[in-house]
């Protein structure tokens, strides 16, 4: 037996284009006669617009065109959203591609100017004059909701965009016989998804063919098309969206935005090639944001540290108009998941999805769920401490049981599979947790303070079966679709409906295919982002397109195995019944001689000169799959950090995780996955977030204020796993895209709060910045050591890059 | 993103140099571009010429001699950081300009540009104040030579002419009895800092014969704590000593007359307040009495 290549870590085939500069993203591709676009945006977070004047842009030069939202009125429609969650008094306010009449948030567009370049559309931007009349601004989401508050849509009253409530149980009787309760306020902050590309589209209108082409930076190519169709008037049919190389996404790149819409209304205008790159300025403001919660949760349990019950109310920033899949995010896939991996028999999530001036908030890795985990583990945390008991402890006290098959929680959905002491267990040794404590211990007698923060997680992935998506108001189908064709030379094409924008796919799909029929993972190729070539998919996003579209793949191949052995069966002239499979060769049993290698099988199905009778010609086969259930993956994740409490500087010690994602294709992918994300939840708990004025400016506005994270500022990340396969999935695989920051963000924060704990600090927004714990600490009273020097100063001769904090 | 319409001159020479910037009133010098070309994409900088400096060779190189580290305006961070010679004279040279911004800032960027510029977050202006350093100033009518405490005149704002440039900056050799430390809090998006502190420190055994100490990052220009050097000289530095030092910043920071910068990554409170702790972290590893 070789070696399976299902499970080798072998390279991403799309690295070498990647890191060499030579993919092609949508700004680089350049159509003959193509002319720019340039949007003018609102510079006021809301504003009457009283008039605008485009004479002196519409003779600047080089400029074709200026539009405003005049002149999409009856063209253009709204923009839609696309979650339309059930019982919620949803209002899908109008959002047009173009404001028009009220501007709601700094970014808003306001005009498009088409020129022959780029510099000329910037030239003419500065030589429109709009009349804005400003008008009060809210960004808070609990305050928006307020008596009084500046109001955003005429049909959404107290800038109300939902409510929802989901509960299991009786909550109100388990907090009425709780032994403990405890509670915590959390501002999840609004976060900046900040993806390599900016986002980008070319539109390309046909008048003779009545065809609309769209180059398009999306993580959706499918939907995308569905929605322009919606959006412009031009039959699906007659639409194609091609998303070249992609540069990230994180849920910022599944939005339909106006800003396609745009440029496909000025191709359509002007009959020629439009294209539209966002710069990073307009992608801060314009490009979906993420979170942005306010919370109040709370929590029940009995004197033990046995938890009977969660539940919160969550105020849950929607920005200026709903995005497409906004609202299912702080409701079905936050609320819906608040028994985390723990046992609790009595849930409430009670959330409003609230209009602001702000960007418009979407999925931001994690989506949802790192909000819920944070909540769980914060208050976990906290029912620890009042009942005096470790923070592993109470973890341990409160886990579901290991189970294989399906397990129902209080919420009303069903977990699929789940061994989560067992990943707690791994992490603890990982780390060595025990002796971390009595170090610690020790530590703070002399002045130091170093924290550890545990996070045990359960997530909602591999969305979803499409019934489950109707019945919770998902506009579309959650299914995923995909085609192999093997050639007459044995090499493989996979055309996936999903579409990948750096997760690997392309390698690990291939790995599928040689796994399921033994060809080498050289031969295939996987072909995705194009909705003329590949079969219809419903996109990348809540790590599913691995989980759906990858279970597609492998019972594709079962049935061209299938189709496979009855051409070999008729090959070696024997009973079908006597073919056996291994390794790519179909042989006869008990005569492992008499063989036909699937390249020979292929030839022959495609030539077709000798076929078994009703047969088809040619070996390709469909598959379209539609999951019995969501997936659930999950683990345990450890940060210890050091706080210098002389000038509040947090430093990122060490990061252990252990995930458990079912069967891993490629470990090294996931690995990748598993870094990507750990640091992404790093930047929310200690640097990231979007900051604004009472004006509705936001403060954060470039790279230079708002802080992603920075290698150097990471530990080398030590990545675990445990395997528990999903016992619906064919694959047994549950996803891994997300993991990472639905973890980190809670057990850094964790750590930070265990270090603090003896100096009586209790409470912190997020980022962790030096100013609010040095503030706390100053607040609890600390007054030093005595030795005025700690671990937290992180100096050049140790780290060598500098002085830097 | 998209700078507006501007005219690019390459100049040859130093002195091809100064004649465009006679010529051109209002025009930017393009060295590394690090801080103008950002300022032009946000259209915020309009200049109506750029003069590119790039190729001047006349302004490269750093060479040391009579006890002077003499930088080319045009040196990089990255070529001061990675010079062996600045290395052996000034260690701190070579540690601070290693950590400006990253390697893509530190490759491009240089040391002219950046004291040009005078961002007060900048860490060459700090580092090289408390180091007594200088600058060599190209006019049409000569040089000039001023102290870097004194080119600094302001947030953005410096000693230059509208037709000058910088050709050198000069740095002392340390002694062999001096030890200089620079420790900043770093803006985690920029890495510019929030508060900076550089000392030199010249000792005598454990006693501390002299002391220069610069702070910046908050304050609009660097200022020189005259305080904290007094406690210091004539001390023999210990935890509590230099404690003691640094606490008197507060008062360098009044005589200065300055507004403390604050902003919505850090206010001006909790800059004056962790400022002196950036100081004493500075001085601990200058006399390697910090340790992890």
């Amino acid at each position: 037996m070789t070696t399976r290549i299902f499970g080798s870590g072998i390279r991403r085939r799309e690295d070498p284009r990647l890191i060499t500069g030579q993919a092609s993203y949508t700004d680089d591709i350049k159509l003959t006669g193509m002319v720019h676009a340039a949007i003018l945006r609102s510079p006021h977070a809301h504003a009457r617009i009283n008039g605008i004047n485009t004479d002196a842009a519409k003779s600047a030069a080089g400029v074709l065109a200026v539009y405003t939202g005049a002149d999409i009125e009856g063209v253009l429609n709204p923009i839609p959203c696309a979650w339309a969650i059930p019982d919620s008094d949803l209002k899908a306010v109008a959002y047009p591609a173009i404001a028009s009449g009220v501007v709601r948030y700094v970014g808003d567009a306001v005009a498009v100017v088409v020129a022959q370049n780029r510099y000329q559309a910037e030239d003419a931007l500065e030589l429109i004059e709009v009349d804005y009349e400003p008008l009060p601004a809210i960004i808070n989401p609990e305050a928006a909701l307020g008596d009084g508050a500046p109001q955003l849509h005429e049909d959404a009253p107290n800038n109300q965009a939902f409510h929802w409530v989901a509960a299991g149980g009786d909550t109100d009787a388990a907090f009425a016989d709780a032994a403990v309760t405890v509670s915590e306020t959390i501002r999840q902050q609004k976060l900046i998804p900040n993806p390599m590309e900016t986002r980008s589209a070319i539109a390309s209108w046909s008048p003779a063919m009545g065809e609309l082409t769209l180059w398009n930076t999306t993580q959706n190519p499918h939907i995308a098309r569905f929605v322009t169709c919606l959006v412009t008037g031009v039959a699906e049919h007659k639409i194609r969206v091609i998303a070249p190389e992609v540069g990230g996404g994180f849920g910022a790149k599944i939005a339909v935005y106006p800003w396609e819409m745009i440029t496909a209304f000025c191709s359509m205008q002007l009959g020629v090639p439009v294209k539209w790159t966002e710069t990073r300025t307009e992608n801060y403001l314009a490009t979906t944001h993420g979170r942005d919660h306010v919370e109040y949760v709370e929590m029940a349990a009995n004197a033990d540290g046995k938890v009977t019950a969660v539940r919160s109310v969550v105020y849950a920033g929607m920005g200026a108009y709903l995005s497409t899949a906004a609202p299912g995010i702080p409701t079905i896939l936050h609320g819906l998941m608040y028994s985390g991996p723990y046992d609790i028999a009595n849930i409430k999530a009670d959330v409003y999805g609230v209009f602001t001036n702000s960007t418009p908030v979407e999925a931001y890795r994690g989506a949802g769920r790192p909000e819920a985990t944070f909540l769980l583990e914060r208050l976990m945390d906290k029912v620890g401490d009042a009942v005096g008991i470790d923070s592993v402890e109470v973890r341990r006290r409160n886990l579901i049981e290991p189970f294989d098959n399906n397990r129902d929680v209080a919420i009303g959905i069903t977990y699929d599979s789940g061994n989560y002491s067992n990943a707690l267990d791994q992490l603890l040794g990982h780390i060595g947790y025990d002796r971390f404590r009595h170090d610690q211990e020790h530590e703070r007698e002399h002045g130091t303070f170093r924290g550890v923060g545990i996070a045990c997680y359960c997530e909602i992935c591999g969305l979803g079966p499409s019934q489950v998506a109707g019945a919770v108001g998902f506009g579309g189908g959650l299914w995923e679709s995909a085609t192999v064709r093997i050639y007459a030379t044995g090499k493989v094409n996979v055309f996936i409906g999903t579409s990948p924008h750096g997760q690997g796919e392309e390698t690990t799909f291939a790995q599928i295919v040689a796994d399921e029929i033994g060809v080498d993972v050289d031969d295939v190729e996987v072909i995705h982002g194009d909705t003329d070539t590949t079969p219809m998919g419903w996109g990348t996003y809540g790590s599913r397109t691995t989980v759906v579209g990858g279970a597609a793949v492998a019972l594709t191949m079962r049935k061209l195995r299938d189709k496979a052995r009855v051409i070999a069966a008729h090959l070696l002239e024997a009973d079908e019944a006597d073919i056996e499979y291994a390794d790519g060769q179909f042989f006869v049993r008990g005569a492992p001689d008499r063989a036909q290698s699937i390249q020979d099988i292929a030839l022959q199905a495609n030539v077709a000169w000798n076929l078994p009778e009703g047969i088809e010609p040619g070996m390709e086969a469909s598959t379209y799959y539609d999951p019995p259930n969501f997936s659930y993956p999950f683990g345990a994740h450890a940060a210890i950090v050091s706080v210098d409490p002389d000038n509040g500087h947090i430093t990122l010690d060490r990061y252990v995780a252990v995930d458990d994602c079912g069967p891993q294709i490629n470990p090294m992918v996931v690995e990748g996955q598993v870094h990507g994300g750990v640091v992404q939840g790093a930047g929310q708990a200690l640097w990231e977030g979007a900051v604004y004025d009472d004006n509705g400016q936001l403060l954060t506005g470039s790279m230079m204020d708002y802080a992603i994270p920075r290698a150097h500022l990471v530990p080398d990340i030590e990545v675990h796993s445990t395997v528990t396969p999903s016992p619906h999935n064919p694959l047994g695989v549950k996803g891994i895209g997300e993991t990472g920051t639905i973890a980190s963000t809670a057990a850094i924060y964790s750590a930070v709060m265990d270090a603090l704990k003896p100096i009586g600090v209790t409470s912190l927004d997020m980022p962790l910045t030096p100013e609010r714990v040095w503030t706390a600490i100053q607040a609890a009273g600390y007054t030093g050591n005595g030795h005025g020097h700690s671990h937290g100063h992180d100096h050049g001769h140790d780290h060598g890059h500098g002085h830097n904090h | 993103m998209f700078a507006a319409e501007f005219e690019y001159r390459k100049a040859g020479s130093i002195a091809d140099a100064v004649r465009l910037l006679s010529e051109n009133p209002g025009a930017k010098l393009l060295a590394g571009g690090h801080s103008l070309i950002p300022l032009m994409r946000f259209r915020l900088a309009r200049p109506e010429v750029v003069i590119d400096i790039g190729g001047i060779d006349g302004l490269r190189g750093i060479r040391i001699s009579d006890g002077s580290i003499n930088i080319g305006a045009l040196a990089t961070h990255a070529e001061i950081a990675n010079s062996a010679d600045v290395q052996q004279a000034n260690g701190l040279l070579a540690e601070a300009a290693g950590g400006i911004g990253d390697p893509a800032v530190r490759n491009r960027g240089t040391i002219g540009g950046n004291l040009a510029h005078a961002d007060p977050a900048s860490d060459w202006a700090t580092v090289l104040t408390a180091l007594g350093a200088t600058v060599s100033l190209q006019g049409p009518s000569g040089s000039r030579t001023i102290a870097v405490g004194d080119f600094v005149e302001d947030a953005f704002a410096t000693a230059l002419a509208e037709d000058e440039l910088i050709t050198t900056v000069s740095v002392p050799v340390l002694a062999a009895n001096q030890r200089a430390e620079y420790a900043k809090m770093a803006h985690p998006a920029s890495f510019y800092a929030v508060v900076g502190g550089a000392v030199v420190v010249t000792m005598d055994g454990d006693r501390c014969t002299a002391a220069s100490v610069a702070v910046g990052g908050l304050t609009p220009r660097p200022v020189k704590a005259a305080a904290v050097e007094q406690a210091l000289s004539g001390t023999t530095l210990t935890m509590d000593s230099i404690a003691d030092a640094t606490s008197r910043l507060s008062e360098d920071l009044s005589a200065a007359g300055v507004d403390i910068i604050g902003d919505v990554y850090a206010s001006a409170d909790f800059r004056s307040q962790v400022a002196p702790v950036e100081v004493k972290h500075a001085l601990l590893h200058a006399i390697g009495l910090a340790h992890h």
